[in-house]
């Protein structure tokens, strides 16, 4: 019997670049304000995610999970 | 009399204010559509109400665009019919690549809800034609993902074909591109706004500007 291979991955999606994220910049500003010297902090999400293949996963995550006009990833 | 429909989704919370506005102020023939629902052919517009769909989890719209009424969404505004979203509908919408843009968190990370200026843009679509251009009218908001945004190119482009139905007037709340508060698709029959116009729409809610979109679709 062949069993399919079960992956597990993490898709860390972020904010594209050049797009304000305010929860980012409420945490730098706190950084910053506590004496470190931060430019720039970007809040994503990751996701934990099952597929059979890294085909299907990106299938998933361009067609179903992101937003690609606001959204970059990385999957790992 | 048209027949309206006012799309269900898990979360939805404006659909029985719409549906209301519809059946009761507007006196037509209002059904609500359960997001399970593909067929779409008795409608002759479906309004896409405001509400969190799915606990907005992903992103607000995110979930609710893959449904198959969302999905039945599509071929019914490529017939021409009329599809308006209201606030989380107009984030659905735009997930569903009806509408350009996309709508992030607000500028300051908050939850707004208040009255603002609205400046009518474009009164050639189907939710606008009784409107006047340039008129101002005043709309309650209520979100907090409702900062419009396109990338530069399509942004030129919505400017261009006159794809702005409606622009905040004075300040803008949200951090919006060149202030935009509701948009439509090239052809017009596709209209989404982040402002509630079924929220003022009586005297006893204090105004009644909302109900110039409505007469707007039953023209």
């Amino acid at each position: 019997m062949i069993y399919n291979k079960i992956m597990k991955k993490r898709v860390i999606i972020t904010p594209k670049e050049g797009i304000l994220d305010p929860q980012g910049r409420a945490l730098k500003d706190v950084l910053n304000e506590a004496g470190f010297d931060i430019k720039d902090v970007r809040i994503g999400k990751i996701i934990e995610i099952e597929a059979d293949s890294l085909e299907n996963l990106q299938k998933m995550v361009e067609d179903y999970i992101i937003n690609p006009l606001i959204e970059d990833y990385e999957v790992l | 009399m048209m027949k309206i429909g006012v799309c269900v989704f898990p979360g939805s919370n404006c659909d029985y204010d719409t549906y209301y506005i519809v059946k009761d102020i507007l006196q037509e023939d209002a059904e609500l559509i359960d997001y399970t629902v593909r067929d779409l052919d008795r409608f002759d517009a479906v309004i896409l109400s405001g509400g969190f769909s799915f606990g907005d989890y992903l992103r607000p719209g995110a979930l609710a665009s893959k449904t198959p009424l969302a999905e039945a969404i599509v071929n019914f505004a490529a017939k021409g019919r009329y599809v308006l979203g209201i606030c989380n509908g107009f984030q659905i919408l735009t997930e569903l690549k009806l509408l350009p843009g996309a709508l992030l968190p607000n500028e300051n990370d908050r939850f707004i809800c208040k009255r603002v200026n609205i400046s009518v843009e474009n009164i050639y679509t189907a939710f606008t034609k009784e409107l006047e251009e340039k008129e101002t009218i005043v709309l309650p908001i209520a979100h907090h993902d409702g900062r419009f945004y396109a990338s530069e190119d399509v942004l030129e482009e919505i400017e261009k074909n006159n794809q702005v139905v409606f622009r905040y007037e004075g300040e803008n709340p949200n951090g919006s591109l060149n202030s935009i508060a509701g948009v439509c698709n090239k052809t017009g029959n596709v209209v989404g706004m982040m402002p509630h116009p079924e929220r003022i729409s009586e005297d006893i809610l204090g105004g009644l500007d909302g109900l110039k979109i409505w007469h707007s679709l039953i023209a």
